[in-house]
């Protein structure tokens, strides 16, 4: 654990819990090398699971819709998501 | 059927506060977005806009008008005044009963709501001041417009997100074809640049944070602005015979619903709608030499527009020009249809393309002539305005010179 309350496998599981509920699945058919696509979530999914990690771990997620790709925030994978909100948090606790 | 032309225009936008100071901007690919000058701006994460700015409400209206007139009714207003002005109308008699207003705006009292809520919910009082409600409703820019000229026939609002104006001008046009009636003022306002209008907006994620490059591979999203644009829709004999200055002739309109998606844009609905334009103005697709884009700036819009144009127009799409003059004055919502049919009069009237400013990469999605930064000289005979909203529902106006 590290001082924010959030540990790391701590914010993978919450970030799991998050896209599960909006891809309307199981939790465990979510894992870390899953695609937000094979998920089925969409591009306004995808701005409503950033709102609900965004108020869940209280950081603000540079993330813009018209350029995916350009922004630090890596949305290729659930683990990378979960890897860029561990740093995300880091960097709100230093 | 009857001919429509238009007889008068007025504005106020970012880039001008009327017509002729907004085709001088237009002419030299000014761009008015800025940095935003509002209440509370440093807990916004957007922090530009197309903002109309030295905007001194006492100095257009009384004490009892302002307190009665939203941001969005008195931008409609002055607009309203320099566009009857220009046509020389006047309502007093049998005319009075034989014209009325159609106005678009996406969210009407935008202001009034922010500011009230905030002296309910934030400073806690319990009484707010009694007109509120009808300063805020969606009809009040419309409703004051028919009062200041003595409009007495149809008038209602339009509400289509960032196609209202031209669902308004379409209704407008239907109505004096038709023969309903003789004059209509329409176009459309919108007053969103406000603390709760920009974060309702942040909430999508797609806006930019720096500028409005339409069909730039850059781009990197929308920028919000304010404003209104309004004006006289005339039948052309009555235009005639009291021997007006004609602007341009309104010849075709059509709308669609892509019944598809709430906020992604579809190219069948584009396409349909450009396409029914040009039917319903009886038009062959090489006649048109301009389109005024929607060309909101974001990753779909652009990219879909493009492909909708390309689609309709085959091998003319290379030959025609397409522009997006939300480079300039922001995306003015409900009210932006409005502010860029005026784009679309200064092709027909003046033979000057107003540019898409800001852009700096070519897009292969995008590889249409987009009049990049520079106005150009071009004489056009026939040209597109097109709008597509949020909730998929399109709407395009066909003009003419005459």
């Amino acid at each position: 654990m590290t001082g924010t309350g959030h540990g790391m496998s701590d914010i993978q599981d919450k970030v799991i819990r998050i896209i599960a509920e909006q891809a309307l699945l199981d939790v465990s058919d979510v894992t870390p090398g899953s695609t937000l696509e094979e998920l089925g979530i969409d591009s306004l999914g995808l701005v409503e699971a950033i709102f609900a990690i965004e108020e869940t771990f209280d950081i603000s997620v540079p993330f813009n819709a018209n350029e995916p790709a350009a922004t630090r925030f890596d949305i290729s994978t659930v683990g990378s998501i979960s890897a860029a909100i561990e740093d995300l948090v880091a960097q709100r606790v230093a | 059927m009857k001919r429509v032309v238009i007889t008068g225009s007025g504005t106020i936008n970012a880039l001008a506060h009327d017509v002729p100071g907004t085709f001088e901007a237009f002419r030299e690919g000014r761009c008015g977005i800025t940095e935003l000058d509002i209440r509370d701006k440093d807990r916004l994460s957007i922090q530009i806009g197309g903002q109309v700015h030295d905007w001194d409400p006492e100095t257009r209206f009384n004490r009892q008008q302002i307190s009665l007139f939203d941001k969005f009714t008195q931008f409609t207003l002055l607009a309203g005044r320099e566009a009857v002005a220009q046509s020389g109308l006047n309502f007093d008699g049998r005319l009075s009963y034989e014209a009325g207003v159609v106005l678009g705006t996406a969210a009407g009292g935008v202001n009034t709501w922010d500011d009230n809520y905030r002296t309910v919910y934030e400073e806690g009082k319990n009484r707010v001041h009694p007109f509120v409600v009808p300063k805020l409703m969606n009809n009040a820019a419309a409703s004051h417009l028919s009062m200041e000229f003595n409009l007495k026939g149809p008038s209602f609002t339009v509400a289509t997100a960032c196609a209202s104006s031209n669902h308004a001008m379409g209704q407008a046009f239907h109505m004096v074809r038709s023969g309903m009636t003789q004059v209509m003022l329409t176009g459309g306002s919108e007053s969103m640049l406000c603390f709760g209008g920009i974060k309702a907006w942040e909430g999508l994620r797609v806006m930019s944070r720096d500028a409005c490059r339409p069909f730039s591979l850059n781009r990197n999203g929308m920028v919000q602005g304010e404003g209104a644009a309004v004006f006289v829709f005339e039948e052309y004999d009555h235009a005639r015979a009291r021997r007006a200055e004609i602007l341009a002739e309104v010849v075709g309109f059509a709308m669609t619903s892509d019944a598809s998606d709430i906020v992604m844009p579809n190219k069948q609905g584009a396409s349909r709608a450009i396409a029914g334009a040009l039917r319903d103005g009886r038009l062959n697709g090489d006649e048109v030499g301009y389109i005024n884009a929607h060309g909101t700036g974001t990753a779909a819009n652009d990219k879909t527009e493009c492909a909708a144009v390309a689609d309709v127009f085959g091998p003319h799409a290379d030959r025609l020009m397409i522009s997006s003059t939300k480079s300039m004055h922001g995306h003015l919502i409900g009210g932006t249809g409005a502010v860029e049919l005026l784009a679309c009069i200064m092709a027909l009237r003046d033979g000057v393309i107003a540019p898409t400013i800001g852009y700096e990469e070519a897009d292969p999605e995008c590889a249409l002539d987009v009049v990049p930064n520079t106005a150009r000289d071009a004489k056009v005979d026939v040209v597109l305005s097109n709008a597509f909203a949020f909730g998929g529902l399109n709407a395009v106006l066909a003009l003419r010179k005459v």
